[in-house]
């Protein structure tokens, strides 16, 4: 646990994997240098690995105005017990005010390890990060400049602000996708504070005995347009016009995870809160009642086409196009008129 | 030789299947009056408990804080063959986030001395995945997370897969250990009709206490050692009797409190409809194509 600590900077955990950087740190380098911005300190990237010095350069590009960089051999392959280790000691030494990390599968490892030894709060998953005040209404006490923590909880179906005014630092997982990456400026140069490390085989309470890891058969979070399919999509035959309506949209298909349990289509295509969260120009939901689960990854989609037989499915009302009808007449139509450009 | 395995497990309330009595007039969701149920990844994780025992020998039992009404889910995990269960049960418990809970619930693991220590990955009430290793943490325990798969376990150490999303990882580590479970690890049993003629007599002394006001025939230490002699009691564990640090416990233990809570209200956008047909969907895809939204 740390005191309260304005001065404090904001910290992002910088995951990577292999030497290369993850996707969700620079995800929230914009999100960190807004917070940073408004707090009127540094933002920071916690650099830890073997032989990661080369990967600075890029955050500082992304915004970093230091990084902290610990290597060291031990230090190769991400595991909780050392990575925490390491972590913890950088907290205590420079009290940063906010550390936040992706809700990665490594991130939601980490953070917890670390909230628990620091005995500092920790919300998860987070969907957006802001700075505010809070009164505790008994008391009149007003606390400035926090970290407003905000996520849905509930399986989507609240969305609370969570904060932590008396124990530091306040941390948060931020969910992948959600923040809008960065553009680069290469003219950015970040401040390299090279960190010492001491570990031993002691530190490494696990042994990595093999890995494998695939690339995803298809890159949701890159796509400007993404046609989904639902349960309504009735068989995996229906859902080949799923596939040919983004084909001809250059578009990536993708799907409900009723749909995936169906067998329709690869997990790998899943959007929701148990999949994967995108904000795509263009989202057209053929055959999708709307759960709230799937509503939590597709909602920030800047249009959506809702097409489905029932008039009272709750896509429709965050639809902006409604097409109330058979999916199996609609899309075959809408295929046509992309095709002559009408 | 055998494992004691405990498994960490939360009732919680079904975010999953809203149904509509459970819906407000204004589009929220009423939370009370959702069905409790057993945390669906603690399933798994019991059932990868049950299924080191039926292998190699053991024991296990089941934990979790919670209000008195949690006892028919351990009720529940005794019919599917844990062979004890413990109920942390205190007021002081109220409030408590990820970080009071995991303390409260370490301080009751450290009495039951297991081998392997072992809870769902996550509960759909928050979605957090931090409590898992929170416990390990404060048991100075190492934490094998998202296992799927007990690939060995040879009395001193464990060897686990683990999904990553993106791909797996197979990693050896001693024990004790802490494990969280991942629902595509197994299928969890079904409870067992001989165990739930046996085990729907068990109950926990907050039960008896609520029969002996109605009944004044009952003897709640009379009743309570009857059923702990036929291995029926559920244990019912206070912060007292934990020696838990109060300082630790309940809202005094927990950083994070909550600033707001909204409820998400499913409201309307400006929307058009489109007529489903061929000139309808014709006129959509022109005011697409114009505002350079594709082609």
């Amino acid at each position: 646990m740390i005191e309260v600590n304005k001065q404090g900077e904001v910290w992002i955990f910088a995951e990577q994997h292999a030497g290369k950087l993850e996707e969700v740190p620079v995800e929230l380098m914009s999100k960190g240098r807004e917070l940073a911005d408004k707090l009127n300190v540094p933002l920071a990237a916690v650099l830890l690995g073997s032989q990661v010095a080369d990967q600075c350069e890029r955050l500082g590009h992304y915004g970093a105005d230091k990084v902290y960089l610990a290597e060291h051999p031990l230090l190769e392959h991400y595991q909780t017990g050392s990575y925490a280790k390491i972590i913890c000691g950088l907290i205590e030494k420079y009290k940063p005010q906010i550390v936040l990390y992706g809700a990665s599968p490594c991130g939601r490892d980490l953070a917890p390890r670390v909230a628990s030894t620091m005995r500092a709060g920790l919300t998860a998953d987070c969907t957006d990060l802001q700075i505010g005040s809070h009164e505790i209404k008994k008391t009149g006490q007003v606390f400035d400049n926090l970290l407003l923590q905000i996520r849905p909880a509930f399986g989507g179906n609240i969305i609370a602000t969570i904060i932590n005014y008396d124990r530091w630092p306040q941390m948060a997982t931020v969910r992948e996708g959600v923040m809008p990456m960065p553009t680069p400026n290469v003219s950015k140069k970040a401040q390299v504070v090279k960190e010492t490390v001491h570990l031993s085989q002691d530190d490494l309470a696990i042994e990595i005995l093999a890995e494998h890891r695939q690339q995803r058969k298809v890159n949701l979070k890159a796509s400007r347009v993404i046609v989904a399919g639902g349960a309504g999509v009735g068989s995996k035959d229906n859902f080949k016009l799923i596939w040919d309506l983004a084909h001809c949209l250059g578009a990536a298909p993708g799907a409900t995870r009723a749909a995936v349990d169906l067998g329709f289509i690869d997990r790998d295509h899943q959007i929701g809160q148990t999949g994967t969260t995108v904000r795509p120009i263009l989202y057209v939901a053929a055959g999708i009642s709307g759960a709230i689960q799937h509503q939590a990854g597709m909602s920030e989609s800047q249009k959506i086409i809702a097409i489905n037989n029932d008039p009272e499915a709750p896509i429709f009302s965050i639809a902006h196009y409604k097409v109330v009808g058979d999916l199996m007449q609609v899309i075959p139509m809408m295929i046509k008129a992309i095709k002559e450009k009408v | 030789m055998g494992y004691h395995c405990v498994v960490l497990v939360k009732q919680v309330p079904d975010t999953k299947r809203i149904t509509g009595q459970a819906m407000n007039e204004d589009g929220t969701v009423n939370r009370a009056a959702l069905p409790a149920i057993f945390n669906p990844e603690d399933l798994n994780a019991l059932e990868m408990a049950l299924e080191i025992k039926d292998n190699h020998g053991g024991s296990v039992t089941v934990i979790t804080m919670g209000l008195p009404t949690a006892a028919d889910m351990l009720r529940e995990a005794l019919y599917r063959g844990a062979d004890r269960a413990v109920l942390i049960t205190d007021r002081r418990c109220a409030a408590s986030d990820t970080l009071a809970t995991s303390y409260i619930l370490s301080c009751g693991v450290r009495k039951l001395n297991p081998d392997i220590v072992l809870c769902g990955r996550q509960a759909i009430d928050g979605d957090t995945a931090q409590v898992g290793p929170q416990t390990a943490e404060k048991l100075g325990l190492p934490q094998v997370t998202y296992v799927e798969h007990i690939l060995k376990l040879d009395g001193t150490t464990l060897v686990a897969r683990r999904n990553l999303g993106n791909g797996w990882q197979e990693v050896k580590t001693a024990l004790p250990a802490l494990l969280t479970v991942v629902d595509s690890a197994n299928e969890p049993r079904a409870p067992r009709a001989l165990r739930l003629m046996k085990y729907k007599a068990a109950q926990c002394r907050i039960e008896i206490e609520a029969m002996a006001k109605d009944d004044p025939s009952v003897d709640v230490e009379a009743m309570c050692k009857m059923l702990d002699d036929k291995g029926l009691l559920i244990h019912q564990w206070d912060l007292d009797y934990l020696g838990a640090d109060l300082q630790w416990c309940g809202r005094d233990g927990s950083p994070t409190k909550v600033h707001r809570i909204q409820s998400v209200v499913l409201t309307a956008k400006e929307a058009k409809d489109i007529e489903p047909t061929q000139s309808g969907i014709d006129a959509m895809v022109h005011e697409l194509i114009v505002d350079h939204t594709i082609g």
